[in-house]
């Protein structure tokens, strides 16, 4: 046990009473401010234990009965009432009713935002700008589905071959080298004539002999010119936008293997009335029809 | 005030008081950490939809685990509204009760991913794995494209035996067919009666864009585009949310 305790003459504190090789040590107490906090707080922690559920035993509640599961639900039901009245015209309309009507158009365009950055950002872009590899754009007039309010409406409700409803966007192009209804050289000179209809075309006797096989193997889907056709979601091949790249490398792997992009629906997923907000506003960025 | 703490030296120089004291310490300690886990299965909600990993979502998972996705992402809705907004419905203890082990995380440098199944296509999720700033300029995530090489699975039996020694109800059936079934959900083609009777609700897919291969980006794929997705919450009453 220590034995010698002095007080130190220099900060006037006492010492331990150890010594070790003549060395001694100063006993400071710890703050008086620091030591109180430090028994408030485990007051305040035998408090909480009685109010919330902080025993880790079943069905302890404690006796606020404040339960997170609970309290989340009066939160979302909160806000649900609060909105109700603009969400429940937003449901009940049509896309283009919201689109003429100034006061539901500037909410669906703000609540279009966020759930546009929330659930279609991903592949679409922020600004729906879209990505290369299938991700197409929503900010231009090229549409594969078409570009109307009501066709929107139907591809976000019902995805793109997503095979969760039956109302889908479905259009299944052949795998022509894969599927054996092409050879490779063809392959090659249907490229060519794809390519052609740009300008682009490198060997005009190989685009010259596909233009036959295009007539007879793309031309019901994509149009005699390239122009495309909505109904059957082929898209134009006589512009510059391409979704999987317009070189003829990528030209080439389309006609062989074939493109099959998968957008889910959102109908079972999101509030009608989000999905009306959602079509105004991809409708709004810069292709809308 | 405590003057009595002084004494300790009583303690240190009796060596079978300090072990029975040290004894009653540490049986304290344990039994505060211990016994709740004697009522866990209070806490698992009773909802239905609930089945365990097919072959191929938990050699995803596997991978998941290993290149260490919890670090950055968790799969752990909060009861806030701000998350019910965002990813939908809080996440169970149900959902994660075949999991060994959870994933739940701590930290979001990137979004949670506990209901990303089928947000995304397959596409998607290949092309993001592969390179993610080609699809999201702004992400800093890495990029996982060697994820392309051949799974190795020829041992997958034996993680499902080992994940049913912890508790994870896998049948003789499912572990026999473990290979099978694992091949059958990365080829589109097959016939997956076999598969469906056996894990309700698997999705076959070319999950890495390629039908034939069988990679780790297909496992992962895989996984990724059930996580969430088995609790219809439609169906879920209040009643069946409550732990007790």
């Amino acid at each position: 046990m220590p034995t010698k305790i002095e007080k130190d003459s220099l900060s006037g504190q006492n010492t331990t009473g150890h010594e070790w090789d003549g060395l001694k040590e100063l006993n400071t107490p710890l703050p008086k401010w620091w030591l109180w906090t430090f028994y408030a707080c485990i007051a305040f922690s035998l408090v909480w234990v009685v109010i919330y559920p902080a025993l880790p035993i079943p069905g302890a509640t404690g006796t606020s009965g404040w339960i997170a599961r609970e309290a989340v639900v009066r939160d979302v039901q909160e806000a649900e009432a609060r909105m109700a009245p603009m969400m429940n015209r937003l449901r009940a309309a049509t896309p283009a009713q919201i689109a003429a009507d100034p006061e539901m158009r500037a909410f669906a365009m703000a609540g279009g935002r966020g759930a546009f950055a929330n659930n279609c950002a991903g592949c679409h872009g922020a600004g729906g700008q879209g990505a290369l590899g299938g991700f197409p754009s929503l900010a231009d007039d090229e549409w594969i589905w078409g570009g109307s309010l009501d066709a929107i409406h139907q591809t976000i409700t019902h995805g793109v071959r997503a095979n969760e409803s039956d109302d889908q966007r479905q259009s299944m192009m052949p795998r022509f080298l894969a599927d054996g209804v092409l050879t490779r050289p063809q392959v090659n000179d249907v490229a060519e004539h794809v390519l052609s209809l740009t300008n682009r075309a490198t060997d005009q006797a190989s685009a010259g002999r596909g233009a036959e096989l295009y007539a007879d193997n793309c031309a019901s889907c994509h149009g005699e010119k390239g122009e495309g056709n909505r109904d059957l979601g082929a898209p134009r091949l006589s512009d510059q936008v391409w979704l999987y790249g317009g070189d003829k490398a990528a030209i080439v792997q389309s006609i062989a293997k074939a493109r099959a992009g998968v957008m889910p629906s959102w109908g079972k997923r999101l509030d009608p009335a989000i999905i009306n907000m959602l079509t105004v506003y991809v409708h709004s960025l810069g292709g809308g029809e | 005030m405590f003057r009595w703490l002084r004494d300790h030296g009583v303690i240190e120089r009796n060596v079978i008081l300090m072990g029975v004291l040290t004894l009653l310490t540490v049986s304290i300690g344990g039994l505060v950490q211990i016994v709740p886990l004697f009522a866990l299965e209070t806490t698992i909600e009773r909802v239905q939809g609930m089945r365990p990993y097919t072959p191929l979502e938990q050699m995803g998972r596997n991978i998941y685990v290993r290149e260490g996705c919890y670090v950055c992402h968790s799969q752990m809705v909060r009861p806030f509204r701000d998350e019910l907004e965002r990813y939908g419905h809080y996440s169970l203890a149900a959902e994660s009760m075949y999991d060994h082990p959870f994933q739940w995380g701590s930290k979001r440098s990137g979004p949670d991913l506990a209901r990303v199944g089928g947000r995304y296509s397959d596409d998607w999720h290949a092309a993001h794995l592969r390179s993610p700033r080609a699809v999201v300029p702004a992400s800093i995530m890495p990029p996982y494209s060697f994820l392309d090489r051949p799974l190795d699975y020829d041992r997958v039996a034996d993680h499902l035996r080992a994940l049913r020694a912890v508790g994870v109800p896998y049948s003789d059936e499912m572990i026999a067919n473990a290979k099978a079934d694992l091949e059958v959900q990365a080829r589109p083609d097959a016939d997956a009666a076999g598969l469906n009777a056996r894990y309700a609700r698997a999705r076959q897919g070319a999950f890495d864009g390629d039908p034939v291969r069988i990679t780790e980006m297909d496992a992962l794929v895989a996984y990724l585009q059930m996580l969430g997705t088995l609790v219809d919450f439609r169906d879920v009453t209040p009643a069946q949310l409550r732990q007790q």
